[in-house]
């Protein structure tokens, strides 16, 4: 009975022992003290069957066993017990304050302007335009003349220009493009037939006073289909599409009579106020009209048709223009277009 | 230009809101900008036409007088101090609690009739300042004589002033008689049209003057009438006031009735006095070089031989289509009037103008293109208004010369190009009704052929798109539906440059650039801070004529000043880190062509590195962060690329590489040499990329190479090596990472350089983590040494070098 009395001790000394390891390296210190292969203290145990009377040999044998799995059971036990207080304790005492302020973290964004360009000519894009660059220091021949703005004529009012100072062969004048209509005459020039479909891109300079919707530098997006079959109600259609795109689904659109030299007819498109919804006689954007003026546009003019070598009887075509920072100043709600390049990163990093 | 409402109504009927009406010429005709209602305040029932029937005097004041009025209901006495009022005036008569501006203070109040010096007062006579009308408060406003007392005075004098802003195509959009026709066309009323109506005496006007034109090309007709026995004074107050509402100064009745009837029909003309027109004749001509008028304006103008002159038997009297000249002008005394109205080039009266800086309301007209029969319809206008008004008598018919007769115009428009252009199929009797309504003569000989014949006032109507254009606009852009564009997409046409461009514009945004534009204009003092006098290509910028400022003179041809610029102002505020960056051209002058746009991304980084909290770090951004930067996004794309040292003004030397593919540069980077920083007051270390887009899209592959990852273990080994100090790393790498032994793959990163004890003078240490791997097998050590041993003979040839501890 002395070896069953020792094997009670071992237990009851074991478990005691088993209560009071505090952490993971207790555990294992434990178990090597009572498991370890050589000098485990249970392992004795165990090993000594061989020392028990055969008479007595079975009873040990169980009893061994049983209090070998009691212990093995308990460990995991206490394993899982410490475990589980270790992960009470990680978010009890070793909570964070989840109000502090992250790790800052270095993120780049792109001007408002270039924003609203990449997705104006995503919009477009979608229906079929590329994208076709031109010179911002043009030809007047292009920049006006191309476009049916002779010299002398008022329509040049509608664009005062910022000239370059050099004059070539007597004759020819540089100048910044006061818009981007010089490359539809560029474009036509080097497509041999239609049909064409571009949206132009890029900066533009009017020799102007700047105020808070006026500034000499701007960025504009002029569209140009060219085809048979092209009909201005393909123009009301793609303008339509557009507006929906960057001002909301239910957008209306509206064509007023306007005049461009190179466009016949002509038009202003404007789309149904989306601040006040019609309904502000106060409002600061549409000015009570419940209409905001967004963009020139019209068919092209005959005369350009067929300065292209392309027949005007068959051939029919639309131009847009549309002013960039204007949009991007209608999206945002932004009251002042100086603010686009005067480059304060305060202010370019909210959008 | 300013339309009254009430003139308007001389043309047509108008029953449409003013709102209504207001945005229905919106859509279909000019830009109503606004409108001013006049007489919005004024009470109908306390503001009404009086007639004045008795002045007496104040028994306690000298300035003040006791004026009997008739409102319509019977006699009224009021004190009034005003110095003009007489009896058989009509004037506008206020009682009590009417709205009223006062004529002290101008503010809004409501009358409250007190005693005046001891005399009871029953109302208040109105000057123009108490009825908002102006601020004349010297007299009080006297009415036509035909107004009727008891009339509210919003009836008789109310009205409705738009604000309009005309095209530049529309010189008939310049005369109300042009809004007449619009609104008929618009609203569907009938338009009328003034009387014309005139008698004549049985002198000629031909026996009065001669004419004659020896610049047709610059004026193609030129009519003159003549009108004897004028009594010059001021024009009727209707005359006045509608003349006033246009925005005009009344002068006399002559000078008012040439500026009536252009404002009615948008025909200028100019009346001389007679007697004044040496030799009785006229010649329109080109101006002798340097030839000189004194202006109605008081200035002597001097003229160019493009300029057109308007002279009698001895010189200049009037700037053809601008401005008439001092020598001929209508006095009080003036007795006979030589009535001008021509026909001028459009864009020479522009020119002309324009360099005489001179541009009038008639100018603002001919330039906008007048159609040449106008001027003989004015002339019989203003004849029947001379008749009336300046108790003149018209010398018999007019003397006309029209060089420039043209037959008149058939436009030929079919409901097929109609529908071709607009989309949608307009009804014929649409057509021909709005036709018809705007002047346009229209035949359809056969369905859907319609031959038309554009009024003589509407010159910009050229071509049957033109016409289409009228009919569009009146019928409603509202009608036509959003379709979609049909047909076949056009060929591509790539630009991979400007692909690049916007790629370039992503990664730098993705590498935690804030994006920045700024102006492309710059002056010499800025571009001088980062491009050196040597650089013949930049330092020699295209410049501009007339800029909007003297700092932005210059195209720039370069980023770097304006991005540098930018982070120095940022720098005021911002006390961490800054990225900015900004893709834009250089404008590089061409001689004799468009200058070259070169497309480049500039990026300047500098201060304190982000640590664990918003507010700065401790750590500066340093030269290997700006290369880090050019390295990832250059490895984003695909290109692989070198750095070489180099020396580059405003960077400093010893911190500067150039990068290349190759031997081909392709941008730049390095620290900003502290004395080019402090020229925009930087003192911290700032670090420029410069990326040439151009340059880099030659070396842009179509689609990153790609190897499949291996399935077999990667062995992983570091390798120190020593080598002379003066050893570029990168060039030790680039021959690690481009060795080959059988299918073996070397991977290698440089982790660590060290300089110091252990390590011989003059020599450094470069540890390297080098990566064996093969696809087809897993590699032992032996092959791993074999590799590593042929790649060390290798460095120990090239560079000298020997493996440390080895």
């Amino acid at each position: 009975m002395s070896n069953v009395s020792a094997l009670e001790g071992l237990r009851e000394e074991a478990l005691a022992a088993l209560a009071a390891a505090p952490d993971e390296s207790a555990l294992e210190q434990w178990r090597i003290t009572f498991f370890g292969r050589q000098d485990g203290r249970v392992t004795a145990l165990l090993r000594a069957i061989k020392d028990v009377p055969a008479s007595e040999r079975a009873a040990y044998g169980a009893s061994a066993n049983a209090v070998k799995q009691e212990l093995e059971g308990a460990l995991e036990g206490r394993r899982e017990a410490l475990k589980q207080a270790a992960l009470r304790a990680l978010s009890t005492e070793s909570a964070l304050d989840v109000t502090l302020p992250g790790r800052p973290q270095v993120i780049g964004r792109l001007h408002p302007v270039t924003q609203t360009m990449r997705d104006c000519l995503k919009a477009f894009g979608d229906m079929g335009f590329r994208v076709a660059e031109g010179p911002e220091v043009e030809w007047d021949r292009y920049n006006f003349d191309g476009v049916r703005i002779p010299e002398d004529h008022p329509a040049r009012d509608m664009w005062d220009t910022i000239w370059v100072n050099t004059l070539i062969d007597g004759k020819r004048h540089m100048l910044l493009r006061t818009h981007t209509s010089p490359n539809q005459v560029r474009v036509l020039e080097r497509t041999p037939a239609p049909p064409v479909r571009v949206v132009v891109p890029g900066k533009c300079y009017r020799q102007e006073a700047t105020d808070a919707t006026h500034e000499w530098m701007l960025t504009q997006i002029e569209g140009l289909a060219v085809d048979e079959g092209v009909r201005m109600s393909d123009l009301k259609g793609v303008l339509y599409e557009w507006s929906r795109q960057m001002f909301g689904q239910d957008r209306k659109i509206i064509f007023h009579h306007s005049y461009f030299p190179f466009v016949e007819p002509g038009v202003e498109m404007a789309i149904d106020c989306f601040i006040c919804r019609g309904n502000g006689k106060e409002c600061r954007t549409c000015h009570g009209t419940g209409w905001i003026e967004i963009l020139g546009a019209g068919m092209v003019h005959p005369e350009i048709i067929e300065t292209a070598g392309y027949d005007s009887s068959k051939v029919t075509g639309f131009a847009f223009g549309i002013g960039v920072e204007r949009v991007a100043l209608l999206r945002w709600g932004i009251e002042d277009i100086r603010n686009f390049y005067a480059n304060d990163i305060r202010f370019l990093s909210q959008f | 230009m300013k339309l009254s409402l009430n003139w308007l109504r001389d043309f047509v009927d108008v029953d449409l809101p003013v709102a209504e009406l207001a945005s229905r010429l919106i859509d279909a005709t000019a830009e109503v900008e606004g409108w001013e209602t006049i007489g919005a305040n004024w009470d109908p029932e306390r503001i009404r036409v009086a007639e004045v029937v008795e002045v007496a005097p104040h028994p306690n004041a000298d300035r003040l007088r006791l004026v009997t009025v008739n409102d319509g209901e019977g006699r009224q006495q009021v004190v009034c101090g005003a110095p003009n009022v007489a009896v058989g005036q009509k004037i506008a008569f206020a009682t009590e609690g009417a709205e009223l501006v006062d004529g002290h203070t101008g503010e809004r109040a409501r009358l409250k009739l007190r005693p005046i010096r001891g005399v009871d007062s029953a109302g208040m006579v109105l000057s123009e300042k108490e009825l908002g009308l102006s601020d004349d408060h010297e007299g009080i406003l006297v009415l036509a004589p035909d107004a009727v007392p008891g009339r509210p005075l919003v009836e008789q004098l109310g009205d409705v002033v738009f604000d309009i802003s005309t095209w530049a195509n529309r010189a008939d959009l310049l005369g109300v008689m042009g809004f007449g026709r619009e609104t008929a066309a618009i609203t569907g009323k009938p338009l009328r049209e003034p009387s014309t109506a005139h008698g004549e005496s049985a002198r000629k006007a031909s026996e009065f003057v001669e004419v004659s034109i020896e610049a047709p090309d610059l004026c193609p007709r030129y009519t003159a009438s003549v009108i004897e026995n004028v009594t010059i004074g001021p024009s009727p107050a209707w005359m006045q006031e509608r003349l006033i509402r246009a925005g005009q100064r009344p002068i006399n009745n002559v000078v008012d009735i040439t500026n009536y009837v252009m404002l009615e029909t948008g025909q200028p003309l100019h009346a001389f006095d007679y007697d004044f027109v040496r030799g009785k004749r006229i010649v329109v001509r080109r101006a002798e070089e340097g030839e000189r008028l004194l202006t109605l304006d008081d200035v002597e103008r001097v003229f160019d031989s493009e300029m057109l002159l308007i002279c009698d038997g001895e010189g200049p009297v009037a700037v053809g289509g601008v401005k008439g000249g001092g020598n001929s002008e209508v006095t009080e005394k003036t007795r006979t009037i030589l009535l001008e109205a021509a026909n001028f080039r459009a864009g020479s009266v522009r020119r002309t103008s324009t360099y005489l800086k001179l541009r009038t309301e008639a100018s603002l007209r001919f330039e906008k293109g007048l159609g040449a029969e106008v001027p003989e319809y004015a002339q019989h206008r203003a004849l029947h208004l001379f008749e009336q008004l300046a108790g003149g008598t018209p010398a018999a018919g007019i003397v006309d010369v029209y060089p420039g007769a043209k037959p008149p115009r058939t436009i030929a428009v079919t409901s097929a190009r109609i529908e071709q252009v607009l989309g949608i199929a307009v009804p014929a009797e649409d057509v021909r009704r709005i036709l018809a309504a705007l002047g346009f003569g229209v035949e359809e000989n056969t369905p859907g052929q319609y031959s038309v014949q554009p009024p003589d006032w509407r010159p910009d109507v050229e071509i049957a798109d033109d016409v289409i254009e009228d009919i569009g606009r009146i019928h409603g852009y509202h009608r036509l539906p959003t379709t979609m564009l049909r047909g076949q997409l056009p060929e591509p046409e790539r630009d991979p440059v400007r692909d690049l461009r916007e790629r370039l514009r992503d990664l730098a945004v993705t590498l935690g650039f804030q994006e920045t534009l700024s102006y492309t204009l710059t002056d010499r003092a800025r571009l001088a801070r980062m491009v050196p006098d040597s650089d013949s290509l930049r330092s020699e910028p295209l410049g501009v004529v007339n800029p909007v400022a003297a700092q932005h003179t210059f195209l720039r041809t370069s980023l770097r000043p304006s991005v540098l610029e930018t982070y120095a102002a940022n720098r005021h505020h911002e006390a961490g880190a800054l990225r900015i960056f900004e893709v834009g051209f250089e404008y590089l002058p061409v001689e004799g062509d468009l200058p070259h746009h070169r497309p480049v991304l500039c990026a300047v980084l500098g201060g304190l590195r982000e640590g664990r909290w918003p507010q700065a770090g401790t750590e500066r951004l340093d030269f290997y962060d700006a290369r880090g930067v050019a390295e990832a996004a250059l490895q984003r794309l695909g290109i692989p690329v070198n750095f070489t040292a180099v020396s580059e003004f405003g960077l400093l030397p010893g911190h500067t590489a150039e990068i290349r593919v190759g031997k081909d540069p392709v941008g730049i980077l390095g620290q900003i040499h502290p004395d080019n920083a402090a020229l925009f007051d930087l003192t911290e270390p700032v670090f420029l990329v410069e990326l040439w887009v151009e340059s880099l899209a030659r070396h842009l592959p179509e689609r990153p190479a790609y190897a499949a990852p291996s399935r077999f273990p990667e062995v992983r080994q570091d390798l120190a090596l020593v080598l002379d100090s003066e050893t570029p790393a990168g060039r030790v790498l680039e021959l690690v990472r481009s060795h080959r032994s059988g299918q073996v793959r070397i991977g290698a990163d440089i982790f660590d350089e060290y300089r110091g004890p252990g390590v011989p003078a003059g020599k450094k240490s470069l540890a390297i983590a080098m990566r064996f791997q093969s696809s087809e097998r897993t590699l032992t050590d032996a092959d791993v040494a074999k590799v590593q041993s042929g790649l060390v003979t290798r460095l120990a040839k090239e560079f000298g070098a020997t493996v440390r501890g080895g």
